[in-house]
């Protein structure tokens, strides 16, 4: 005998094996490495380019190097400690997050700040000068020295 | 100068010396002839374990860097073996140091020009670095004291090593 609540529920279940079983085979498996994929990420070394431009027989021995690991079902996270382990850190193509390379990362991150905070100050300044600098102001004191006499004279020729 | 175009200007310095720091620490000079050969910690090719040119101290030491995949090399191995057999001793060996080459196509290159010297195995290239090597193969003869008498970049063959390494072995072979 049905409750008055068992329709809902039996929908969302269903709704939930469904979801179950479209995601369940790609939830745990890793994608499947590629050589485009990973000769865009790792160096040839001799030839001090990325893999994918280059063409020297060491290259070419490394790409089969990577072929040979993929087909044995590596993933590209496998192929590329194999990748390490041959030819050391310097054969990944991202700076190394330690020593001198540390720089490709601090560099553009300390710059960025530094101009970030530089223009926040510039109109900081541009704002408290009155948005122009001060420059189109006219001083509240009026003229000064030539200017003044300069102005009164002009006053005076125009006085009506 | 106002401070903020002293800020300014040490931070263009300092820019321009972290590009100058980067340029010098990647950048190696040759080891020349009269200088003391760097004596890199490597594996070896085959057995496991290190070696190093240190080991061969008391030896004169032909060290040879080279890769699988370098053509020079396949012409030079043989010769170097040769010389090997017919040198190589208590006091002199020709060491090999495989760099920038994968493990197991270093190892069948050995074992395909049969190669009876030392091997080790420089995958990062550190220790051709550190002789300041421009490719392969490369050759330095060391001497017992570890101090470098001859280098020459390129291939060997019997002739130059009949010419330009054999005055400086011990006459009766070692």
């Amino acid at each position: 005998m049905k409750t008055a609540g068992s329709k809902p529920v039996g929908l969302v279940t269903a709704v939930a094996m469904m979801l179950l079983v479209a995601f369940a085979p790609t939830a745990g498996a890793a994608p499947r490495a590629s050589l485009i994929e990973i000769e865009k990420e790792v160096m040839c070394p001799v030839c001090g380019t990325l893999l994918q431009l280059a063409e020297s027989p060491q290259a070419l021995r490394e790409k089969a190097f990577i072929r040979r690991l993929i087909a044995e079902g590596k993933t590209e996270a496998q192929v590329k400690d194999a990748l390490v382990a041959e030819y050391g850190e310097e054969v990944l193509a991202l700076p190394q997050g330690s020593g001198f390379s540390l720089s490709a990362y601090v560099v553009p991150i300390v710059a960025f700040f530094a101009a970030a905070i530089a223009l926040a100050l510039g109109v900081l300044r541009w704002r408290r000068a009155g948005g122009d600098g001060g420059r189109g102001r006219p001083d509240p004191a009026g003229p000064k020295g030539d200017d003044a006499e300069r102005l009164d004279a002009d006053l005076a020729r125009y006085d009506l | 100068m106002s401070v903020r175009s002293s800020i300014a200007v040490l931070a263009v310095v300092a820019l321009v010396g972290l590009l100058v720091y980067g340029l010098v620490s990647k950048g190696s000079s040759r080891v020349a002839v009269g200088e003391q050969a760097p004596t890199t910690s490597l594996a070896r090719l085959e057995g496991g374990g290190e070696g190093s040119l240190a080991q061969y101290r008391g030896r004169w030491v032909l060290v040879n860097f080279w890769a699988s995949w370098c053509i020079p090399c396949k012409q030079e191995a043989p010769t170097l073996e040769a010389f090997q057999q017919r040198q190589g001793g208590p006091r002199f060996t020709v060491l090999g140091i495989d760099t920038r080459d994968l493990t197991d196509d270093g190892r069948a290159f050995a074992r395909r020009y049969g190669l009876s010297y030392p091997q080790l195995r420089d995958g990062d290239g550190g220790a051709a670095h550190s002789y300041g090597t421009t490719g392969v193969p490369e050759n330095f003869l060391v001497d017992p004291k570890g101090i470098v008498r001859w280098e020459t970049p390129g291939p060997v063959d019997d002739k130059y090593l009949h010419e330009q390494v054999e005055p400086f072995l011990p006459k009766e072979k070692s």
